[in-house]
Order: C-alpha cells, then sequence, then structure tokens
C-alpha cells in the first residue's frame, strides 16, 4: 500500500487493460522506452492470453528509481481500457491510485471507488474526430492514451517524439498522425486535471549503459555469437520467438550478400521428438546445434535426451518454462521443468541444467551452454521462462569478448588418431570420466558406432553386466566433472552474520532482491544465494551447512528446486522452508517478504 | 559377449576397386540375424555397391533406428560412422547430420515396423524435405525382435505364423513415398541381388531422398504358407517393372550389357543412371502413372519391382535451404560470430 507522503517519483506500475490484436503492444513500449529514455529503471510485463484478438490483455509498467524489477503487488495507474475487465482492473487499482478509462462510453457509478481517482478522457471521440481510418482510429486510442499519461505523469514529451521519428523514420506520414494522437491525449489531461499527479516521472541517469531486450533474443544472440550453425525447432508458445530472432540475426549475419548462401541451417521440424532428433544429429556430425522449446516439448524430447545423454552427444536444448501440466497455461510463467528437465528420459539419467536469472545471463549462459555441452559431450540444458524469455528486461548493455574461442572439448581430428594405435570412443583416457570422440566424415580409424543400447567402453554392443556398468559408472564420474564445469552459484551476504539463507534461481531473482532490502529494513538479515546450474557446486552445499534455515523460492507448486537439493545435497529436509508461487504470474517482491517475514515472526514465538 | 568381428583374412587374388580397397574393406562386424534372413542378403547387396562405385567408407553414415533391420548398420562398412537411434527417429538424425555437414553420404536402413508405424512421421518428411539419403527399408511385413506380431506391411490377408489372418490394410512405403512428393521410389527383393545393387548406386547417387523398399523375407517369424512377405510368394510374384543401373562418369555407358531400348540420364555429379523398361508403356517420370500401376498390380496380388518413379530435377533439402557449399560443422568460428562492434550497433535498437 502506498502512504500519501511516500515519495512516488519515479516509483511506480501502470498498468493497461486492452484487448489484444488492437495494436495496444506498440503503444504500451512507446511508453515504456520513453521512461528508460528519460533514464528510469523500468520493466515490462505482458500478461497475454494464449488468442490472437479479441481476448483481454494487460501490460504492466514498472518504473523504480531503485532499480528494482520485480513485480509487486500494487497498481498505482490503471490504464482500462477494456470494458469487459473494467469492474476487476478497478478493483486491482492500490489505494490512492489512479484510474484512466475512457468516457466515450461512461461508465456506471456504481463501480466507483472513493479511494481511487478515477480519469475520464474521451478517447475515443477525440481520436475519431481526428482520424477517419477504422483500423487507425483503434491504432491511434492507444497513442492517445500515452499522450494523456504524459501529461498527467510528466513523461518528457521530446523523448517520446524521438521515439516515434526513430520508429517510422521511413515512414514520415506516420509520425504526424502519432504525434497528434499523443498531443490529444496530452493537452486533454493538462486542460482537465490537476497535472502532474503525485505518481510521475522525472528524468534520472539510472538507466544510461543499460539496453532493453527480452530473453529469448537475449539466447538467440547467445546462439549466434557462440557459432550455432544448426537450429532445429517445433513452434511452441513461448520459446518461438528465440528461434525467429535467430533466423532474424542470421539473415543478417550469415547469408552471403553476393550468392545469397547460407552459414547456418534452420529445420522447422515436424515435431519435438524430430527436432531433438535433428539437434543430436548435427551435434554428432560436429555442429553447435540446438532447439528451443517448452515444456511439453521436454516431454516429447525426453526419449532423445536420454538417448543423448547414454551415447554422450552435445547438444543445446532451451526450455523457456510455461505453466504446466499438460498444454496448462501456455502464455504464462512458472519454473515447473526442473525434474522432468533434470531427469528426462527413462533409466538412470540426468541432464546439465543452466539456470538464467534474466535476458543478459541468457545471452551469458547460451553461450556456456554450448561450450559445457561440447565439452561434456551430452545435452545442456538452459531453463528459462515466459517471464524472462518474453518480457522485455533492462539490463547491463551485453558484452563480447572478441578473443572468445568455442570449447570443442574432445576431439580427435585425422592427425591425432594417426598417433594412435587403437581408437576406443568410450574410454576414460584422462580420468575425468570425459572419452574422446571424433567426427563423421573425417578418418577411417575413428569411425564408431552410436547406440543406445549397451554397449562397452570400446563402442562395441554388450550385454555383459561388467562392462555395462562400467560405463554407467564413469558417466557418473563425468557429473562430478560437471559439477566443476558449470557456472557457480552467486552468493550476497548480508552486513550482517544470520542463520538465514535464501536460495531462489531464474526469474525469481528480483523479487527476492527486492524483498533481502525490505526484510532488512524489518531487521530480519538473510544470506542469498542465486543457483545458476545444476548439478550443484560445493558453494552450495557449504550455504546449506552454513544456515540454519534456508528459503527455498520457486515458482512452481511442488517445490521442484527444493526436491533436487534433497536429492542431490546432504541437507536436513526441514531446515529448507518453501516459498512458493505457481498461478501463473510472475512472483512478486511482496510475496516473497511477507512469507519469509511471517515464518521467523513464528519461529520467534515458537 | 554379442558383438562379433569378422576374422581379416587377405588373398592375394582378391579383386581391388580404384581406391585400392577390396569388398572385405567394406564389410563390418559379423551379422547376428538369423541363418537365412533377407537382411543379410541386403547387407552383402550393399557392400558390393559401395565397392563398385569405390567410396571411401569414411565418407559414409551409415544410421538406422531399432528392430531387426536397424542392426544391419553395424554389418557393413566398418570403416564409417555408424549410428543406431532411437525407434522410428533415424530420419531425424539424418536430418541433422546432413544439415551439420552437406558432403557426408547417407545411408539409412530401417524396417517397415521402423519406418511405416512407429516411425512414420519422420518417414513422410525426410521424403518431403528431400533430404539426400538413402533410405532403405528391410521389409518383412513382421516385428521380428518382438517374436512375429504384423506390421502395418502385412498384407491384408496374410497369415501370421499361428495362422492368424491380417485383416487391415498395408501400407505401401513405395506408393506412399510418391504420393509424398518423393523424389525417387523403388522397390526390390532381397533375393534379388542383381536387381538391387544396381538400385541402391542410383540410389546413393540421387540427389535427394531415395526410397528403396525391399521385399526381404523373415525366415523365422514369416516365411511360412500364407504370408505375402516369404521367400516362395515373393519369387512367385514380384514383377520387374524397370531395371536401372549407375553408370560412372570414367565408364563408357556403351558398356558389355545388353541393355536393349535403355534411357540415359546424368545425374548432377557426372554419372548416369541407365533405366530400361521392362513393361514398354511404364512411365517412370510420371507420378500418377507410377500409382496407377502400382495399384493394378496390388490387385492382382502382383509385388512390383524396380524403379517405380524418378525425379531427379526436385530441390534438394540443402538447395531449399540455401546452404552454403562448406560444411557448417567446417566453419571457423570467425566465419560465424559477427563480434563485439556488431553486437554494440545492435544495442543501439534496443535503447
Amino acid at each position: 500500500m502506498t502512504s500519501p507522503e511516500a515519495n512516488r517519483v519515479n516509483d511506480f506500475v501502470i498498468k493497461i487493460a486492452t484487448v489484444n490484436g488492437t495494436g495496444s503492444a506498440s503503444a504500451n513500449s512507446l511508453l515504456m522506452k520513453s521512461l528508460f529514455r528519460m533514464g528510469i529503471p523500468v520493466t515490462g510485463k505482458n500478461l497475454f492470453p494464449s488468442n490472437i484478438q479479441g481476448l483481454p490483455t494487460w501490460y504492466e509498467i514498472r518504473a523504480n528509481r531503485d532499480g528494482y524489477n520485480a513485480r509487486t503487488g500494487r497498481v498505482d495507474v490503471m490504464v482500462a481500457m477494456n470494458a469487459q475487465t473494467y469492474a476487476k482492473d478497478l478493483a486491482e487499482v492500490s489505494p490512492g491510485g489512479y484510474l484512466i478509462y475512457d468516457s466515450t462510453w461512461p461508465r456506471a457509478r456504481q463501480l466507483e471507488r472513493d479511494d481511487v481517482e478515477v480519469i475520464d478522457i474521451p478517447l475515443a471521440e477525440m481520436v475519431n474526430g481526428q482520424f477517419s481510418k477504422p483500423r487507425v482510429r483503434i491504432l491511434m486510442k492507444n497513442i492517445a492514451y500515452v499522450g494523456a499519461l504524459c501529461g498527467l505523469m510528466e513523461i518528457d514529451l521530446g523523448v517520446v517524439r524521438g521515439l516515434i521519428e526513430e520508429t517510422f523514420s521511413t515512414k514520415p506520414g506516420l509520425i504526424d498522425s502519432n504525434m497528434q494522437a499523443i498531443e490529444l491525449g496530452f493537452d486533454h489531461a493538462r486542460r482537465h486535471f490537476r497535472c502532474p499527479l503525485p505518481v510521475r516521472a522525472e528524468s534520472m541517469d539510472a538507466s544510461k549503459g543499460h539496453v532493453l531486450i527480452d530473453g529469448n533474443q537475449a539466447a538467440a544472440l547467445g546462439c549466434l555469437y557462440a557459432g550455432a550453425t544448426v537450429g532445429a525447432w517445433y513452434p511452441i508458445t513461448p520459446s518461438t520467438s528465440l528461434m525467429d530472432a535467430f533466423e532474424r540475426l542470421c539473415g543478417e549475419f550469415r547469408r552471403d550478400p553476393e550468392t545469397g548462401e547460407n552459414r547456418y541451417c534452420i529445420v522447422q521440424a515436424e515435431d519435438e521428438l524430430a527436432a531433438a532428433g535433428m539437434v543430436i544429429g548435427a551435434g554428432w556430425a560436429g555442429a553447435r546445434a540446438f532447439t528451443p522449446t517448452s515444456g511439453p516439448g521436454i516431454s516429447l524430447m525426453s526419449e532423445f535426451l536420454g538417448f543423448a545423454y547414454y551415447t554422450e552427444i552435445p547438444a543445446v536444448f532451451f526450455d523457456i518454462q510455461r505453466v504446466g501440466p499438460s498444454t496448462g497455461m501456455p502464455t504464462r510463467t512458472q519454473q515447473c521443468d526442473l525434474l522432468a528437465a533434470a531427469f528426462a528420459s527413462h533409466g538412470d539419467t540426468r541432464h546439465p541444467l543452466l539456470l538464467p536469472a534474466d535476458p543478459a545471463e541468457c545471452f551469458e549462459l547460451s553461450v556456456a551452454a554450448f561450450d559445457l555441452a561440447e565439452r561434456l559431450q551430452t545435452p545442456v540444458l538452459v531453463l528459462s521462462d515466459l517471464d524472462i524469455g518474453m518480457n522485455d528486461w533492462m539490463v547491463p548493455e551485453l558484452c563480447w569478448d572478441d578473443g572468445y574461442l568455442p570449447d570443442r572439448g574432445k576431439v580427435l581430428d585425422a592427425e591425432a588418431l594417426d598417433k594412435l594405435d587403437v581408437f576406443h570412443r568410450f574410454a576414460d583416457i584422462d580420468g575425468d570420466g570425459i572419452p574422446w570422440r571424433t567426427l563423421p566424415g573425417s578418418d577411417r580409424k575413428g569411425a564408431y558406432f552410436v547406440r543406445g543400447s549397451g554397449h562397452n567402453r570400446y563402442g562395441g554392443y554388450t550385454e555383459d553386466a561388467e562392462e555395462y556398468q562400467d560405463v554407467v559408472d564413469r558417466l557418473m564420474l563425468k557429473w562430478q566433472t560437471a559439477r566443476e564445469l558449470v557456472p557457480a552459484a552467486k552468493l550476497c551476504k548480508a552486513d550482517h552474520h544470520t542463520d538465514i539463507g535464501i536460495l531462489a534461481f531464474g526469474s525469481s531473482h528480483g523479487a527476492v532482491s527486492e524483498a533481502l532490502d525490505r526484510l532488512r529494513e524489518s531487521g530480519i538479515h538473510a544470506d542469498y544465494l542465486r543457483l545458476r546450474a545444476f548439478p550443484f557446486g560445493h558453494e552450495v552445499q557449504r550455504f546449506l551447512d552454513d544456515h540454519k534455515t534456508v528459503f527455498v523460492v520457486e515458482q512452481n507448486r511442488d517445490a521442484q528446486m527444493r526436491s533436487l537439493l534433497m536429492l542431490e545435497a546432504d541437507v536436513e529436509g526441514r531446515k529448507l522452508v518453501s516459498i512458493l508461487h505457481y498461478n501463473g504470474l510472475p512472483i512478486p517482491s511482496d510475496a516473497v517478504t511477507e512469507r519469509i517475514r511471517e515464518h521467523v515472526r513464528k519461529e520467534a514465538a515458537a | 559377449m554379442t558383438w562379433i568381428g569378422k576374422p581379416k583374412v587377405d588373398w592375394s587374388g582378391q579383386q581391388r576397386n580404384p581406391l585400392g580397397l577390396t569388398i572385405r574393406d567394406y564389410e563390418g562386424v559379423m551379422s547376428t540375424l538369423c541363418a537365412g534372413c533377407g537382411h543379410d542378403s541386403v547387407t552383402a547387396a550393399l557392400v558390393q555397391a559401395f565397392w563398385e562405385m569405390a567410396i571411401r567408407p569414411e565418407q559414409v553414415i551409415k544410421l538406422s533406428g531399432i528392430g531387426c533391420s536397424s542392426k544391419t548398420t553395424a554389418y557393413f562398412l566398418g570403416g564409417a560412422h555408424g549410428f543406431n537411434s532411437v525407434h522410428g527417429r533415424m530420419p531425424s538424425i539424418a536430418t541433422g547430420a546432413l544439415a551439420a555437414h552437406r558432403d557426408l553420404i547417407a545411408v539409412g536402413i530401417s524396417g517397415d515396423g521402423d519406418s511405416l508405424s512407429i516411425g512414420m512421421g519422420q518417414f513422410a518428411h525426410a521424403v518431403r524435405r528431400n533430404i539426400n539419403l538413402l533410405y532403405l527399408i528391410e521389409n518383412n511385413g513382421v516385428y521380428g525382435l518382438t517374436k512375429g506380431q504384423f506390421s502395418a506391411s502385412a498384407d491384408s490377408g496374410s497369415k501370421s505364423k499361428h495362422g492368424v489372418e491380417s485383416r487391415q490394410q498395408a501400407i505401401d512405403a513405395v506408393a506412399t513415398a510418391i504420393t509424398l512428393g518423393g523424389s525417387f521410389a523403388a522397390r526390390s527383393f532381397s533375393g534379388d541381388k542383381k536387381q538391387l545393387v544396381p538400385l541402391i548406386k542410383a540410389g546413393l547417387s540421387h540427389p535427394g531422398c531415395a526410397i528403396i523398399d525391399v521385399i526381404s523375407p523373415c525366415v523365422t517369424f514369416n516365411d511360412h504358407e500364407g504370408s505375402t512377405k516369404s521367400y516362395a510368394f515373393t519369387r512367385a510374384h514380384h514383377e520387374a517393372v524397370t531395371e536401372a543401373d549407375l553408370v560412372e562418369p570414367a565408364e563408357s555407358i556403351e558398356a558389355d550389357y545388353d541393355w536393349g531400348d535403355a534411357v540415359n540420364v546424368t545425374v548432377h555429379d557426372g554419372s548416369t543412371i541407365r533405366f530400361r523398361k521392362l513393361e514398354p508403356d511404364y512411365d517412370w517420370s510420371s507420378r500418377a502413372a507410377a500409382l496407377q500401376y502400382l495399384e493394378k498390380h496390388r490387385q492382382r496380388g502382383e509385388v512390383v519391382t524396380g524403379l517405380l518413379y524418378r525425379d531427379a530435377d526436385q530441390p534438394d533439402f540443402h538447395s531449399i535451404a540455401r546452404t552454403a557449399r562448406q560444411p557448417l560443422r567446417d566453419m571457423d568460428h570467425d566465419q560465424l560470430c559477427p563480434g563485439s562492434g556488431a553486437l554494440e550497433s545492435l544495442q543501439q535498437r534496443l535503447r
């Protein structure tokens, strides 16, 4: 709740309720980018339906001068453009907040609230007076509410104009019409309401050196920069934009301008089973290959994941998690595939997981995923989610080290083979559980046979008890090696010594970071370890050992990360206290703060 | 151990191909299939074809799924990388491997269960994508490894070993491939090496997905009276409609065969495929004619063999994708990575 005396400059949430398919996305991104260019830290969350046109959709922008980027339980300014959801939208506004609506069609009086100021602007009427084409009217109505917000909240019109000019640099006519719509809203707001509102923007300098990017785009950049050449996929929300972005980037950077030839190959497969097979076939043949998918795809790819684990073939799988089980809610977010991904497939299988917390890490960890997959000769899964993948986040500008060379792992070429008496595909020469491999099409001496059936260290078929066990035991040794190679968890220590620890990962990071500050203000100090990979490094065990209570924050119902910790680490179950959020919306910081506070209070009382 | 190496016997009289390799150099490990299995004859035909074409074993990848047929990839070309994938998924592995390295010579060995039931989707899409793969189905109408269930290619009316009659319609791999827009569809019989070896060579030289459905009887579970995939039935009912052979660029087309009214078709690599119609009216360049012919003979209970359809001008997977000539997996990192400068300017759009 916001108290009236609180400083609400550059600390607010704007939520816009519209109908999908009406072009509101460009208006919302204009609004968000304007705040960003004013130097204010900002994030946008698109809460959209699994539908193309006609259903309610919301866009939530949080601007925060301290850089907090999680959702909160708050809505300071609601732009209620959808009559269908008006009552619900009004109810959601925080006390002391504002609701803007299109008063071309006045709302019933009983829907008003005493603690919310309603700002009525006849958007449709104004826009219809200015524009004649029906489609343009719909689009400009959205631009007009941006204009109104500029007037009400002191969003810099010059910045807005600059953005519009950039967007429509090739269509000057559109610059004028968009600016007209902006001014309609702006002027009306200035003329009829007390401007600015206490909830307002003010230029600052906190977004310098940052970019606004979504995780799927950043992951696609990672694939491009890591030198991935083969991408196979089956379209599935919310992973689709990753391959779309990769294809766009390849078109820009990997196409010979003269011949039109491509230095990449993207295959839209017939299903996820085939997509997995293609990536594994390509990895076996020596290319860096990946597939983006989501939970249902992981279920279908499981057979091949187990195969690639046992036959030791590198491949990168992106799981942009969405709400399960089954089809679940395709356009809502969760961290619900941890167990399915970690142990995908029948038999004793286990796969390294990488857990990016934001788009910047999607870039960094997707490059790491290719290196790890080839180093470890195994599939590596990057577990992002819809919140990271499809929403725009403000992150430090992505950097690239031009000295980077891909780690291709242990590959013997013809020359190296020549020096060997004999080549054995699955022999552990170096004692780290990672054998040497050869690539097809190189040398006869390196020829070997890949099989998902029982095989011995020489690569031969076997049903022999000892020979079988020899190989699966070595795979376990390789797993121990993986522990040393995966990205380490990041520790954020409290200023004070404390027995309380918080473990979180992925898109919960923003909520936890903010909760830590709120908790500290109320005298609760906690160390925070952010997991970035599975298997867990030794730092995770140390953290568990060092704290009496460890809150495990995750976005699924079944406390899957807690289960992984119980399985893989040496820890007493009662020490691990779950904080779970799984309704499909990104985890809000308040939820974390309140539940930890409540637990600590109860413990103290006991 | 069930992985049996073959003793290498070298004798001076062995014939060598232009690479100086003997036929033994094209063999693999010892077959563990039942004695008399049709699949072993197919293996022998493959060995013969590769040896005759003087292909370097290391240029080849051998891929398969699961089943008796899929075991055979271990029995030829020991010098080639082999890949025994999961059931029905060989085509996706082949697609990925060829995407990574377009110059590999890919041979996929599958079966009727592997391709026409569990792998029907991948079979269809490999054909549709026209990946450069010799896709050979060893078709015996039966699940051998699980002891004799009907497969989807079992003809309606055919009887199992226990006397049960198959009542469902059979899927015809050749007709299906033609319907799917396949660019090369042939049928042969494991017992007819004279026909099979040239067909394999023609398939290997075809720039696209070459489907060869080989009737390959299962001596253990489907070689009895009442079966339409037995040696006796196939011998009595198979009708060769065309003959095909591959003529290497180096060879003269007027070799020492008597080919009568043969038609020569130049393949893109400079070699020639020579066809001869045994049926004067047969048109192997027409989908409709091929399907009609197949259906007419099916109704008569005849198994049509030979090259039934071919269209070498259909664009293959890589020409559709416009993939670079250099195999992707051989590209250096600086050919692939745009570098820090590009990343910086890319991010201008993200502010």
